[in-house]
């Protein structure tokens, strides 16, 4: 699908250009022209909205961090500064912090539309797997962004995720010091974090680059998963699909506005008011929401296996469900992409869906009774997902019969 | 501090993304440390919700003369009082104010000067140590942003509505709740059995129960100014922990007002942009089978 320009050049000056550096021909091709499947539904529209949410991030993020002051001292009050006294800087701090949920909102809802319809299978690998790196740089990004107003759920969130590193044997705690620039959470941490989380938001536009790039190569997956077979299965990306994209993004900023003018600090921790304080441990410490299904799988081990402790156990657990991810190509073999056709898969994609509500929900849960039962049973079920359920359905599964084409599929349903 | 405020954002974002992706249902969670404070009928509850000036001149009152005798409020400066959106006293009165008071100046000569509008709200003691010498080993915390420091754990399914009724008023309830939560017979106010160190307090909402403030207020202890209208409000405890209580909720969000008001204009924006993109979509996608 790579010979679909249609572009040349109308002036002398745009042939100069394009003999010399074809961006117009670029946008032409990759922005306007590019042949899309025409039945994509609205859970597609997600992928703009993250671009969207993540240029949202850099603009509001680049303001803030000329009025923000990355010292133990003084990080708290120049929050507050930023809230009273910079110019509309109430609606540029509160977009920044609702904007973090809001993207992984939308990032989480990209993934899972990728796991109903397949779109990770044969060729779009590489798309899914860059995809997941975009991932976990996020999440290291915010979690490295929500140490920067230095409250005290700030602190000990640090303190408790940066643990993690210490149970790496033999090198751990080295890692650790590095990582936190001494023996605890303080000025060196909070200094070289803000520093990463201006950087890393530039690394993940890169990335984001690559995984629109790998995009381009096969096209889009659609919702049945068949691939487009001609010209009368797709229509220009541009105006159809940044019309549709555009639409989805207004509708989604209506959520997003509600919360950051009517309800700035729900979705936040009134511990993080409180400025951090070593001295004082508050009664449960709790990450951002965001992290919660992977804290739930962190802390669901809480016995030694073998010569590894639980706190290793813990760790490899979470690394592992993060894998999981990067090698669910391999692991879902079926050649039938899209969830629509495969009648158990759907049953076990929504169960797999409820479990991870589910280990969201109990990662906010004290570690005791009844949720710790639930956390092991739900992590158990996260990864037999991957491991047993995906393997062996793609290889006894009795799937419906598929359209033979795009065209074809959205006649059937406009006759139906 | 207690578990309950530590629940109370995560179930909320839970809620969030439940909501947003389609999917919800979980069950509710036991909550810990007190009772759940009462739910007030704040002025600025709500999204119409504003601050009530008079109210906000009342709690400003008894802020001054009773809470800030011990705790600071270092993020204010005096201009903010007068600013819109707040207790709206003039810029006189302001500057009046901050004339009455000393403020450390290393510059001035004595190294004290009298107030200007721009000085932040000086703080009772000089440090930490000097605050808990002076208050039994306590140090009484910063008020500047206590009323969104604080909150509270409702449970479900009231944590789902509380995203859509925008209700954030649980930090002012808790701290209307702490100050009339003491009991009557001061000092001997625990219930049985209950330990109290010297200089402990017994108080039904606090964590833990045993807090190092004496009950601040008390029938009769601030004498209000009647208004020029002559109306009068009564001077009692439930009336001056509602009035201080929504004063600290200006102090932590002193532009409430405004932000609420940005935000309908943003809204009512979105939607009609919304209706009119959605309207061009389709008109763009007719005759297109898809």
């Amino acid at each position: 699908m790579s010979e679909h320009s249609t572009y040349t050049p109308g002036t002398a000056v745009e042939k100069w250009l394009d003999d010399r550096l074809p961006v117009v021909r670029f946008a032409k091709e990759h922005l306007m022209d590019f042949p899309t499947p025409k039945n994509l539904n609205y859970w597609w529209t997600f992928g703009a909205i993250l671009v969207m949410c993540l240029g949202v991030q850099i603009v509001t993020g680049v303001i803030l961090a000329m009025h923000y002051t990355p010292n133990v001292g003084l990080a708290f009050d120049s929050v507050e500064h930023i809230r009273r006294d910079v110019n509309g800087g109430r609606i540029i701090q509160a977009v920044h912090a609702v904007g973090a949920s809001m993207f992984f909102v939308a990032l989480y809802i990209h993934m899972f539309r990728g796991l109903f319809y397949g779109s990770y299978k044969a060729p779009r690998e590489i798309i899914w797997i860059l995809g997941v790196l975009i991932f976990i740089l996020t999440v290291a990004t915010a979690f490295m962004g929500y140490i920067l107003p230095w409250g005290q759920m700030s602190f000990w969130g640090a303190t408790v995720i940066s643990n993690i590193f210490s149970a790496i044997p033999l090198i751990g705690e080295n890692i650790k010091q590095l990582v936190l620039g001494g023996f605890a959470v303080g000025n060196p941490t909070l200094n070289r974090f803000f520093s990463l989380h201006y950087l890393l938001p530039f690394v993940i536009a890169a990335i984001v680059a690559l995984h629109i790039w790998a995009l381009h190569v096969p096209g889009n997956n659609n919702p049945i998963g068949v691939e487009v077979k001609d010209g009368r299965d797709t229509v220009p990306f541009h105006p159809y699909y940044t019309m549709k994209d555009l639409f989805a993004m207004v509708l989604f900023m209506i959520p997003f506005a509600w919360f950051v003018f009517f309800a700035p600090d729900i979705l936040g921790h009134p511990d993080n008011y409180i400025m951090a304080n070593s001295q004082v441990t508050p009664a449960h410490i709790v990450p951002e929401w965001y992290l919660l299904p992977f804290y739930t799988i962190l802390r669901a081990i809480d016995f030694n296996i073998l010569f590894i402790d639980s706190k290793l156990g813990g760790v490899i657990a979470m690394g592992g469900a993060l894998v999981m991810l990067l090698i669910v190509p391999w692991l879902d073999t079926g050649k039938v992409r899209s969830g629509t056709f495969r009648p158990v898969f759907k049953w076990f994609f929504a169960l797999f869906t409820i479990n991870f509500v589910a280990l969201t929900y109990l990662g906010a849960q004290p570690a005791e009774g009844i949720y710790v039962v639930l956390a092991k049973v739900c992590t158990a079920i996260y990864f037999l997902y991957f491991l047993v359920v995906l393997p062996v359905l793609s290889r006894i599964e009795v799937t419906k019969p598929l359209p033979t084409s795009i065209s074809e599929s959205v006649l059937g349903k406009a006759n139906a | 501090m207690t578990g309950a405020i530590d629940m109370f954002k995560s179930k909320i974002i839970i809620a969030a993304f439940a909501a947003l992706a389609g999917l919800a249902s979980v069950p509710a969670i036991a909550a810990e440390a007190g009772p759940r404070p009462e739910r007030q009928p704040w002025s600025f509850a709500g999204i119409f919700g504003t601050y009530d000036t008079n109210q906000l001149q009342r709690g400003f009152q008894v802020f001054r003369e009773v809470c800030a005798s011990c705790h600071g409020a270092h993020l204010i400066s005096f201009r903010n009082l007068a600013e819109p959106g707040g207790p709206s006293f003039s810029e006189e009165q302001v500057k009046a104010l901050a004339a009455e008071y000393q403020i450390a100046d290393p510059t001035a000569e004595g190294g004290l000067r009298p107030g200007i509008p721009a000085d932040r709200w000086p703080s009772p003691f000089a440090n930490e140590q000097e605050a808990r010498a002076a208050m039994n080993g306590a140090l009484p915390p910063d008020l500047s942003v206590m009323a969104k420091a604080r909150g509270v754990s409702d449970p479900f399914p009231t944590w789902v509505f509380n995203y859509f009724t925008a209700y954030q008023e649980g930090g002012v309830d808790y701290l209307h709740a702490l100050l009339t939560g003491y009991r009557d017979e001061v000092p001997a106010t625990a219930p049985e059995g209950f330990e109290l160190l010297e200089g402990q307090y017994y108080n039904e909402y606090f964590p833990g129960h045993a807090i190092g403030m004496a009950p601040p207020l008390a029938d009769g202890s601030v004498t209000y100014t009647p208004g020029e209208d002559g109306v009068t409000v009564p001077e009692t405890l439930e009336q001056y922990a509602t009035d201080v209580s929504a004063f600290m909720m200006w102090m932590a969000e002193p532009h409430l007002v405004s932000r609420k008001q940005t935000g309908f204009v943003v809204l009512l924006f979105l939607i009609v942009f919304a209706g009119l993109m959605y309207g061009t979509k389709r008109k763009l996608w007719k005759g297109i089978e898809h």
